[in-house]
């Protein structure tokens, strides 16, 4: 990497973390309250979890088959934050829920983020290793043994969330199929295109970085949303500020 | 209560391998490539861990509690150890054990994407029933016309100067789109792995 893009990416990462850590303070929330844009998926989700609990049925959270050392983890991580929400969500529910992974280390994570869900609603008895499973080691392996999850009659409520390719088709037409609620995102195109085809809620581009920041007031979750788009912003100048030099021939 | 000490570890290691990403130091790479390997041998070994979970207890129990369609559950622990045998003892690099699984696993991934174009077809067939809205009509009439762009059916726009320039045009269009869905997923990647970073979001560690 050359020394203008280090400093450029340094410059980057410093800005964000400084703008995070600016507007996820007191003064700043209380002076500046954050506004978001209604996003039906989501809500539908959340109004989905407290149907499931009140039915009794179980809800299943497939996070997809990135491995935590690919740039793809973050997805992976925006997944780990959901199934951490729905764990305490549907804590008081009869039908603990299920996360499926296509990855080994997210696996093991998925159960460490269920034990923390179930301890912190005190349903730790409940708790067993295999709600947080890794359903296949490859892409299609991963759907194969993910659709054995959906196709069970007490999974009423699915979200596929993470890193997906274009097979993930599989899961969400399976689960609508079912007549089960389907919320889907994946930070990969192929996977978006898909699942707004065949999923009842899909979730499209950055949609996805903000689940967290909608199923619980995080100050760090909703911070981070408010600098995506002064950083969205930006660009948006940099781009136009660029286009417009390149026609006055100035670059 | 989620440890502080574990959350200081995770920043303090995160930072030097986004450090040794930007910089060329010597001392930052001494630093960081042990700890990339360790966290690749960690990796290997949850990865290990799950299979046996996968293995040993989900499809162990689904036989024990006679789940319905218990036969795959079989097939697959039986394939799991025959291949587990065979890897210890001619090694995962031998080109039979390589031929062995790449002759199965190929032909079946290869036939469930086969599978997949006509799921994606059928579902697409009941698209509109679902998304009937301004947005999933646009899909819609996007798909058709994208199908149509990329099936050659203007291929005689490049005798037509105006035709070949609106068809060139048309082309860019999902390219525009698709960089603009990427920067989204850049931005929203960043700020996730930043918060990930300084410890602000950590739905694990207990």
């Amino acid at each position: 990497m050359n020394v203008t893009a280090s400093s450029a990416g340094i410059l980057i990462v410093l800005v964000t973390t400084a703008l995070i850590l600016v507007f996820s303070s007191k003064p700043v929330r209380n002076k500046f309250p954050a506004m978001f844009r209604r996003i039906p998926a989501i809500l539908r989700f959340k109004r989905a979890v407290g149907v499931a609990v009140e039915e009794g049925t179980g809800i299943h959270v497939s996070l997809g088959k990135s491995s935590l050392l690919q740039p793809s983890s973050t997805s992976a991580f925006i997944g780990l934050s959901t199934l951490n929400r729905v764990g305490q969500l549907s804590g008081a529910g009869d039908t603990p829920p299920i996360s499926t992974s296509g990855d080994g280390s997210l696996a093991v994570m998925s159960q460490d983020v269920l034990v923390s869900a179930a301890r912190e609603t005190g349903t730790l008895q409940a708790y067993h290793p295999d709600q947080g499973q890794l359903s296949g080691v490859t892409p299609l392996s991963y759907v194969a043994g993910a659709l054995t999850v959906i196709e069970d009659p007490s999974i009423r409520t699915n979200v596929l969330i993470g890193n997906f390719g274009p097979e993930a088709g599989y899961l969400s037409t399976a689960s609508e199929e079912r007549g089960s609620f389907t919320m889907a995102a994946s930070d990969n195109l192929a996977a978006q295109a898909v699942f707004y085809a065949t999923a009842g809620e899909p979730l499209i581009g950055e949609e996805l970085y903000a689940v967290p920041a909608y199923l619980q007031s995080n100050p760090f979750h909703v911070a981070s949303l408010r600098v995506q788009d002064i950083l969205r912003w930006g660009i948006v100048a940099v781009l136009i500020g660029g286009a417009i030099l390149k026609l006055a021939g100035l670059i | 209560m989620k440890s502080p000490i574990a959350a200081f570890i995770g920043f303090l290691v995160g930072a030097i391998v986004l450090a040794g990403y930007f910089t060329n130091s010597p001392l930052l790479a001494s630093i960081r490539n042990p700890i990339l390997d360790w966290t690749v041998i960690l990796a290997g070994v949850a990865g290990l861990i799950a299979i046996l979970n996968l293995v040993f207890g989900v499809h162990m129990k689904r036989i024990r509690d006679k789940a319905p369609r218990q036969a795959f559950s079989y097939i697959l622990i039986l394939s799991f150890v025959v291949v587990l045998i065979v890897g210890i003892l001619a090694g995962p690099t031998h080109p039979v054990v390589q031929k062995t699984v790449t002759n199965i696993q190929v032909p079946v991934e290869t036939s469930l994407m086969a599978v997949l174009a006509i799921t994606l077809a059928y579902a697409s067939l009941r698209f509109l029933q679902r998304q009937r809205n301004w947005m999933g009509i646009t899909f819609f009439i996007a798909t058709l016309f994208f199908f149509l762009i990329n099936s050659g059916v203007f291929s005689f726009s490049a005798d037509l100067p105006v035709l070949r320039t609106i068809v060139s045009a048309a082309h860019q269009l999902p390219v525009a789109g698709a960089r603009g869905i990427l920067l989204g997923i850049a931005l929203g990647s960043l700020a996730t792995g930043i918060r990930i970073l300084i410890g602000a979001d950590r739905p694990y560690n207990n």
